[in-house]
Order: structure tokens, then sequence, then C-alpha cells
């Protein structure tokens, strides 16, 4: 009996720490952070910055919370995601597409891949004032802006994703008399999606960039617009609140991706569930 | 267990092994020849072991048994049909696994599909020593367990005529010495007609009924194996007889 106590007791001690290191492990990335916040506080407080060009954090969770409760951060927010949503559906669609088109199918690759690689180069923003006068200042020009930034991104690492999927294996595929069809759908895309993945992440990142600008040029509406009229009435909090507003978006869409790739590619040894907690 | 091996290895007329024939078989890459009107009959169900030095033809022989590559002329046929292409009856266990990383062990077996595949995969899993492993990812897997999953991936569809590209080349040799019991085990009992590819003479002598040796394209010396089975993997004088016959014409 007290053999048996003192096992369980020592396999609880064993257990307890391994508990608690995860606990730790995932708060460490939080330490710089909240050092800095706390850091800018005090700044503020003690007058060691102006607080009409830096606002104190606390002030900004204030103007966050006002805006909060009068529904003008949801609005705003909610009219942003759309915008970077439907230009992401569009450009990086496309992007997938062509991609797909373009690595499985020789004639295309050689008909498209190197005009494609050519406006590549082109930085999407230098387009902004020929997007102007082509769409005007509406809706179609931030979405237009935004799918051409996704496309590329998207474009690449699908038709990389499609190249490189091992060719031992397609040929194994064909011995074992799989149509094209089945290629495609078990083989081919499967074997592309990290890499397509990737460029999912990517494109991500360029819309909310590539949205930002758009809506800092001209909006009446999204957090570009809210942040730009905020600088008008120097509410700096509000200016501050739109750019913690933008990294969070980022965070949350890198997030996303990170989730469908550990969902996806169950399957790949660098993804699998508690790899590093077996031991 | 091996009760359930043995229900899906119950001899059925699908399972017999067909005859396979190369007559005047040439290949040739650009200018170089590889093959100059090779001849080979292999009766249904022998096991035959195809040896030779690397460069000497072997692996084009076995590309165009397999269908993979176009001969430049001559004839193939197997089970009496010729052939032009991939062979439905015809299965390849190539060198590397090839399993497919992003499916599951059972989905790799059945990866040929047609009716009732999951059964059938499960239990050529079963017969090739994996039951039960059906749902882990391939990557989890040994080299000679991933080789093995190859192996039932030839076998669920029952073919005529099993091609063997030097499939235990990379493993080690006690790993190398299961498969051959295996293999030897299966053949036995479902009679396919077996090429094997080697470049070891021991393999060779060890499982086949009869040795070929293919030196610049050509035969060099075919030979049968006449000791009993299952064989012993031991120095058998008769077994190292042969071994030092085959070696003096590679």
């Amino acid at each position: 009996m007290a053999w048996s106590a003192v096992v369980s007791e020592a396999r609880e001690e064993a257990v307890r720490p391994s508990r608690i290191r995860p606990l730790l492990a995932s708060f460490a990335p939080w330490i710089v952070p909240l050092v800095l916040l706390l850091l800018w506080e005090a700044a503020a407080r003690f007058g060691l910055v102006t607080a009409r060009l830096m606002p104190a954090p606390s002030t900004v969770a204030l103007a966050g919370w006002k805006a909060l409760l009068d529904g003008t951060l949801v609005h705003h927010t909610l009219i942003s995601t759309q915008r970077a949503l439907v230009g992401l559906v569009i450009g990086g669609g496309l992007g997938f597409l062509l991609g797909l088109l373009n690595g499985l199918w020789k004639p295309a690759e050689t008909l498209l891949d190197s005009t494609l690689q050519m406006l590549r180069n082109i930085p999407h923003l230098a387009l902004i004032p020929l997007v102007i006068l082509w769409f005007g200042i509406d809706e179609t020009a931030k979405i237009f802006l935004v799918a051409i930034g996704v496309f590329f991104p998207l474009y690449i690492n699908t038709f990389h994703g499609v190249r490189t999927v091992d060719p031992q294996v397609i040929e194994m595929a064909r011995v074992y008399g799989l149509d094209r069809a089945a290629l495609i759908r078990r083989i081919i895309l499967p074997g592309a999606l990290p890499s397509i993945l990737v460029g999912l992440r990517y494109s991500l990142g360029l819309m909310w960039l590539t949205l930002i600008v758009a809506e800092t040029i001209s909006a009446n509406a999204g957090i570009g617009y809210m942040t730009m009229n905020a600088r008008e009435f120097f509410m700096t909090d509000v200016v501050l609140l739109g750019i913690i507003l933008y990294a969070l978006l980022g965070k949350l869409a890198d997030l996303a991706t990170r989730l469908l790739e550990r969902r996806l590619l169950r399957w790949h040894p660098a993804y699998q569930a508690n790899h590093g907690d077996r031991n | 267990m091996a009760q359930v091996a043995l229900s899906s290895l119950a001899a059925d007329p699908a399972s017999a092994g067909l005859s396979l024939s190369l007559a005047g078989v040439k290949k040739s890459f650009g200018a170089v020849p590889v093959l100059q009107g090779f001849h080979l009959e292999v009766p249904a169900s022998q096991f035959v072991a195809v040896v030779g030095r690397s460069g000497g033809g072997k692996s084009t022989l076995m590309r165009l048994i397999a269908g993979l590559e176009q001969p430049s002329g001559g004839r193939l046929t197997i089970g009496g049909q010729p052939v032009n292409g991939l062979h439905p009856d015809l299965r390849l266990l190539f060198q590397e696994a090839r399993l497919v990383p992003w499916q599951t062990v059972l989905d790799n077996v059945g990866i040929a599909r047609g009716p009732d595949w999951r059964a059938r995969a499960e239990a050529t899993l079963a017969d090739v020593g994996l039951a039960g492993r059906g749902q882990e990812w391939p990557s989890v897997l040994s080299g000679g367990q991933k080789q093995r999953v190859a192996l039932a991936r030839a076998l669920v569809g029952r073919p005529g005529v099993l091609l063997l590209d030097e499939p235990f080349g990379a493993l080690d040799a006690l790993t190398r010495l299961e498969m051959h019991r295996l293999l030897e085990g299966l053949w036995r009992e479902r009679r396919f007609t077996t090429i094997l590819i080697t470049h070891d003479v021991a393999e060779a002598v060890a499982l086949a009924d009869r040795v070929i040796v293919l030196k610049n394209g050509e035969t060099a010396l075919d030979i049968t194996i006449d000791i009993e089975r299952p064989r012993r993997e031991l120095a058998d004088p008769r077994a190292v007889d042969l071994q030092r016959q085959i070696l003096e014409a590679v």
C-alpha cells in the first residue's frame, strides 16, 4: 500500500513539471511585448513622450472600448475584412487556378508563364494611380488592388508545388493504373498542398498590406478610413487603435493558416501533433 | 492471424501466374544500344532472377517489361497476349518503397482501388505481417515496413506477374532475410510469375528457380537452381557452387 502510494506520488511529480512547462513555453513569447507595453505606459504617464503624439496604451484601450460600444469598431472592421476576403478569393483563386494549369500542362506554361513573371516584377502598389484612373475611388479599386497583391504568391507557390511533386511517386501511380483525374486529385494536389499553403500565408500578409494602403488613399469606411479620419482631428489614440487592429487581423489570418496546415498536413512529419511530446 | 492470412491467400484462378515472353526485343537510347535482340521465355509461375553489373541492361529490361519504356523493336507477350504499354496483371516493386506520404498505409495498399478494395487491402496487409497498421502514416514506418507495404500494394490486385527491381538493396541484412522469407512464402502460395532484378548473387540463388546473367545486353548465363524449398540461407554447398558459377559469368 505504502509502496504504491509512493509510486503514485512519484508519478505525479514526474507529470507536474511537464504540464507546467508547455504553459510557460506558450507564455514566453508574450513576455517581451508585455514589458514593452509597460515601458510605453510609464513613458507616457511620466511625460517622457508627448501624449498627443504617442498616447499611453491605456488611452488607446479606452478609445478601442468606446469605438466598440458605439459600433464603429465592428462596422469598420467588417467592411475592411469583407474587402480583404473578396480580393483574396478573386486574386488568390485565379492565382491557384493558373498555377495549377501551368503546372499540369506544359503548353499553358510556355504561353503564359513568362508574361506572368514579367508582371510579377511590377510592384502592385505602383498601379495605384492607374487603378484610380480606371475605377475611380470606389470599392472595385480596392478589391482590384488586393486581388493583384494576393495573386502572385499563390500562383508561384501552386505552380512550384505541382512541379515538385516527387516524380517517382507519380510514376508509381501511373504504373498502378491511376487515370489523369485520380492522379491530380489524389497525388498531385495533396503533394502540392504544403507549397500552396506557404503561398496562402504570403498572400494573407500582402492582402492586409495592400488593403491598408488602398484604404488610406480613399475610402468612406474601413479601418484605413477610420485612422485617416482620426488623423485629421488629431485623435492619435484612434490612429494607434487602427494600427493595432491591423496587427491583430494579420495575426488572426496567420493563425488560421497554421491551423489549416496542421489539419491538412497531418501526414507530414513536421506537422504531426505531439511530435515533440512523445518523450 | 494465421487463419486470416490463409483465407486471404486461398487459391483462386485469378492469382495463377502468367507466362512471359520476350522475342528479339531491342532498345537503344539515342545511338547507344542497350538491348540488341533479347530473347527470354518465362513459363507461368516461374521465379527468375536477373543478375548483372550496373549498366548491363537490367533496369532497361525491367522498365521494358513493365511498360514504362517502349522497345525499339521485337515483341513482348504476357500470358500469350502481345503487350504494348502498362499491363493490369503486372505489378512492380520499386527499389524505393514509393509510398504516397499523404495517404494512410491502407490507402497506399489500395491505391488501384477496385471493388471491395478496403477489405482486400486489410487482408493483404495481414499477409505481409502488418495487420492492423492500416491507419498509420507511412512516415512512422521503418524501411523494412515501408517495403512490406509496397509489397502488399503490389500483391493486393493478385497480379499474374510480379517484377522486383532490387527491392531489398537498401535494407539491412536481417530485414533483407525477413523479406526474402516473406516473398518466398507468398510466392509459393500464390504462384505469381516473378522476375527479380538484383546485383546480389546470393539473393538470386536463395530465391529463384532460375538465374539469368545479363551482360552487355545479352544473356551470358541461364542456369536452373535446383535446391528444394523452403531454402535455408546458410552456406549450402550447392548454393555456394552456383554462386561461384554465376559470379564467373557476371
